[in-house]
């Protein structure tokens, strides 16, 4: 089997990127504080941050929600890797990205949409949240909107507690979320 | 997904390497580079209407072979037509049929390329032409027939 020459192979996938026919374009960013990252966006937007990354199964997922042609074209990322990298210095509390969430049901995108008021630094309960989508008892159903979040860091469900202050969960792990909750000055 | 189309990502990976190693065959190392850039990115443009995901390599190494042709065009408008300098990794059947099919309207020319320079069966070519194993087998015994007349009036 020929082997393709790096260089012949990142060309590609710039011209890949340039080209606006990706569905999705990805990358691993190997190296953040809290472990490897795939984070894909759409001609919309960003539509996914994932941890632990399973590239085979987060492929498969990604052309199945958005389109087969899926590929990994850093160049396309540039943007989503600088604002994270700010946001793990602790030089951004906001993200400024547009977002791509046309495969998550309404319901999640009503909750979703509240979760993103939650500022930096600040946290909130899964029945607060709850009440501001207008379903004071769903607190158990905003824990799995939660838990599915297709952008976590970015909308920040990391930000949501236990109503006695406990972590309770993360989908990432609660080392990560007590690491992102620190980062952020809300938890001593 | 649509019926077992895998992910461009995965689609791209299996075959690249056996991509440039026949556009080298095909075209000399030098003109490879940009034609294997030319060969994946009409790929992509055309994966989102693929309808299933049999036959890819064939449909790659179709595309691949239509992007030389159009590259030679290109660049020799006549119909002077030098047989390539041999690659390293030649094939000897494929070197030697690549340029004299040429002339061969595009599915007779794929057809042949793809069974007797790739060794593909008829049914894979038929479906990698969009059509079916019987009309694959009858382009190419058409575009070995029109090359044998080509030889003849030579």
């Amino acid at each position: 089997m020929t082997g393709v020459p790096t260089i012949l192979d990142e060309r590609f996938r710039a011209a890949a990127a340039a080209s606006g026919e990706l569905d999705v374009a990805y990358d691993v960013l190997g190296d953040t504080p809290v472990g490897p990252l795939l984070v894909g966006v759409s001609e919309r937007g960003l539509c996914r941050v994932g941890f632990d990354p399973e590239p085979e199964a987060e492929l498969e997922r990604l052309a199945r929600h958005f389109g087969p042609r899926v590929l990994r074209a850093p160049d396309a990322l540039d943007r989503v890797r600088r604002e994270l990298d700010e946001y793990f210095d602790g030089r951004r509390n906001a993200f400024d990205l547009e977002l791509d969430l046309r495969a998550t049901p309404e319901f999640h995108r009503r909750v979703l949409a509240e979760l993103k008021r939650v500022e930096y630094g600040h946290t909130t309960t899964y029945g607060a949240l709850a009440a501001q989508v207008g379903a004071p008892r769903a607190a158990r159903a905003v824990g799995t909107v939660m838990n599915r979040n297709p952008l976590p860091i970015v909308l920040p469900c990391h930000r949501v507690v236990g109503a006695n202050g406990s972590l309770t969960g993360y989908g990432g792990g609660l080392d990560r979320k007590e690491w992102l909750l620190r980062l952020e000055g809300a938890l001593l | 997904m649509v019926s077992g189309i895998p992910p461009f990502e995965r689609f791209y990976e299996c075959h690249k390497g056996e991509v440039l190693a026949f556009l080298r065959r095909r075209a000399g190392r030098d003109r490879a580079d940009d034609l294997f850039q030319e060969t994946f990115l009409r790929a992509l443009r055309a994966y989102g209407r693929l309808e299933h995901g049999e036959h890819l390599r064939a449909w790659v190494l179709t595309i691949a072979s239509n992007a030389a042709v159009d590259a030679g065009r290109r660049e020799r408008p006549t119909a002077d037509l030098p047989v390539e300098p041999a690659g390293e990794d030649e094939r000897p059947a494929l070197e030697e049929l690549a340029p004299l099919t040429d002339g061969l309207p595009p599915k007779e020319r794929a057809a042949v390329v793809l069974r007797y320079g790739y060794d593909l069966d008829y049914e894979t070519i038929g479906a990698a032409l969009g059509s079916n194993e019987q009309a694959a087998r009858q382009a190419a015994s058409a575009g070995v027939r029109r090359l044998r007349k080509e030889k003849e009036q030579r």
